[in-house]
């Protein structure tokens, strides 16, 4: 069982509360006119699917039904933080070193 | 490599079975191969099979980062059938099935193919028109593949429940006769054991790190934690883990992977005669011939290479089959695994040339690898030996994620994988 930190809420819940939905950060294309069938294939199907640090959209659906985003590690599957949608993907190597 | 017959058995018996020798040797790697396969699973191990068998291509190497049919080979809950929606999908499964008919006598090893019949559960009126369509998709392919009515459901599989007092009726079944179980392990030792004899090297404990490419573009050979190994064709088929292989040669895969599970009971008496599938309630269950009830469900929501997967999703499994067959609700449950299983987003998989000169790739296979197993293997053996696809696997390719000549199984399902 996942233990997950929904950034509205700030409460640490269990994961049936939550809805995974997939990679984040994939931003949709600002001009879909001038795409071609390559950048289409990358938006809608290319995912990075690391084995590690895996930045992902989780929605607190039984909650307050927001979207939000989390940094995992998907080897341990422990999660490293969670932080609001839209906001910027963080900076991992800033805040590693932060924290020594 | 020792002939397995009745009387090897009897010869064997009488001198206390002493006398049997391993049945391939733990090889170690040479400089150079023609061919290395990344993934000694079942698919892996076939194409090494079907290679030197068919193809007379007996240089070759299957790598492993583990020990062979360790992954999803080992992990899977055996079943067997081919009764897929699209005319693309039909001919590929259909083929490895027609390969599973003959398998234990190709291998000269029991593979313990077992034709029980897999039923399909429709619990409403969308199950039913669903599985009518599919039934005849099917039945137009040359697919075996039939209706049966409430009744004829309860006297082909006796322990389920058709009244309608349940929260979920049974309302008719789709029953694919020539679908059933198999012996995943054998299936593994099997190709293993054929390949080896014919002069392939099996090499375990072996992590493939990266894959080279020279200056021309073409595959080089393999970094591997033994050193790096020499190749001009070199095929992955290492199911989870494909896109990390791959994105040494410089790919990003249409993939995501996501953990697997299934579970077994204590083993009991034979009780359970076929497959029986309810995508709507969502399980399957099937009776090992140890007598272990085997039950899987869809995978866990979340990218994991864990190979273990959270408690929420089996819990849902075993829900829903306390749900279908009450029979069950108190049946312990011995112990449940997972796998990391590579799915595409149209639930079909790749399975040919990549666009690097020299580069195979068989994966994409999701939740459902183990039934093509010989199929894969064979048709992935023909890719690397002729260097083009065979007609059956031309259209599951890379390219149709950007043509949009999708094989959308995930639609047709109707169900979450």
């Amino acid at each position: 069982m996942l233990l997950i930190h929904c950034p509205y809420c700030e409460e640490t819940l269990p994961e049936a509360e939550f809805a995974y939905a997939g990679e984040a950060h994939i931003a949709r294309p600002a001009d879909p006119m001038a795409m071609s069938d390559e950048e289409w294939r990358d938006f809608l199907f290319i995912r990075s699917n690391p084995r590690g640090t895996h930045f992902e959209r989780w929605r607190h659906i039984h909650g307050c039904g927001r979207f939000f985003n989390a940094v995992r590690d998907t080897v341990t599957d422990k999660f490293q933080m969670t932080y609001k949608a839209g906001l910027p993907r963080p900076d991992l190597s800033a805040m590693k070193e932060a924290a020594e | 490599m020792t002939h397995f017959s009745a009387m090897s058995l009897l010869k064997n018996a009488l001198t206390g079975h002493k006398n049997w020798r391993e049945q391939w040797p733990d090889s170690q790697p040479k400089a150079e191969y023609d061919v290395i396969i990344v993934g000694a699973g079942g698919h892996g191990l076939g194409a090494a099979y079907y290679l030197a068998k068919q193809h007379g291509i007996t240089r070759v190497a299957v790598i492993d980062k583990g020990w062979l049919g360790g992954g999803n080979t080992g992990r899977n809950t055996t079943i067997v059938r081919s009764n897929y929606l699209y005319d693309e999908s039909a001919r590929l499964y259909d083929h490895a099935l027609d390969l599973w008919d003959d398998l234990s006598q190709d291998l000269n090893y029991n593979v313990m193919y077992s034709k029980r019949g897999v039923m399909m559960l429709a619990h409403n009126v969308h199950d039913v028109q669903s599985f009518q369509r599919h039934i005849h998709s099917n039945r137009l392919n040359g697919v075996d593949n039939r209706w049966l009515t409430p009744e004829q459901a309860k006297a082909f599989c006796p322990p389920l429940d058709i009244s309608d007092r349940r929260r979920y009726p049974v309302m008719g079944a789709a029953l694919q006769m020539r679908a059933g179980t198999a012996r995943h392990d054998a299936v593994a030792w099997g190709y293993a054991r054929g390949a080896a004899a014919r002069g392939v090297d099996i090499i375990q404990n072996c992590a493939v790190t990266a894959i080279r490419r020279g200056p021309d573009g073409a595959v080089t050979g393999v970094e591997t934690s033994k050193g790096f190994i020499r190749a001009k064709k070199v095929a992955v088929s290492a199911a989870g883990n494909t896109s990390v292989v791959l994105q040494s040669a410089g790919l990003r895969m249409p993939l995501e992977s996501y953990p697997l599970q299934a579970l077994v009971s204590e083993p009991v008496k034979p009780i359970f005669p076929c497959v029986v599938m309810s995508n709507s309630v969502h399980a399957y269950i099937s009776q090992s011939d140890k007598g272990e009830l085997v039950i899987g469900s869809g995978t866990d929501q979340y990218v994991s290479y864990s190979q273990r997967g959270g408690l929420p999703l089996i819990e849902h499994t075993v829900a829903a089959i306390c749900e279908v067959f009450p029979i069950f609700r108190r049946m312990r449950m011995l112990r449940k695994w997972g796998g990391i299983v590579d799915v595409t987003p149209d639930r079909s998989p790749i399975l040919g040339k990549l666009p690097v000169p020299g580069l195979y790739v068989n994966c994409g296979w999701g939740t459902g690898g183990f039934k093509a197993t010989p199929g894969a293997g064979h048709l992935l053996a023909w890719t690397v030996a002729k260097d083009e696809p065979h007609p059956i696997n031309a259209p599951f390719t890379l390219e149709r994620f950007t043509t949009g000549r999708l094989i959308d199984e995930a639609a047709a399902a109707a169900v979450a994988h």
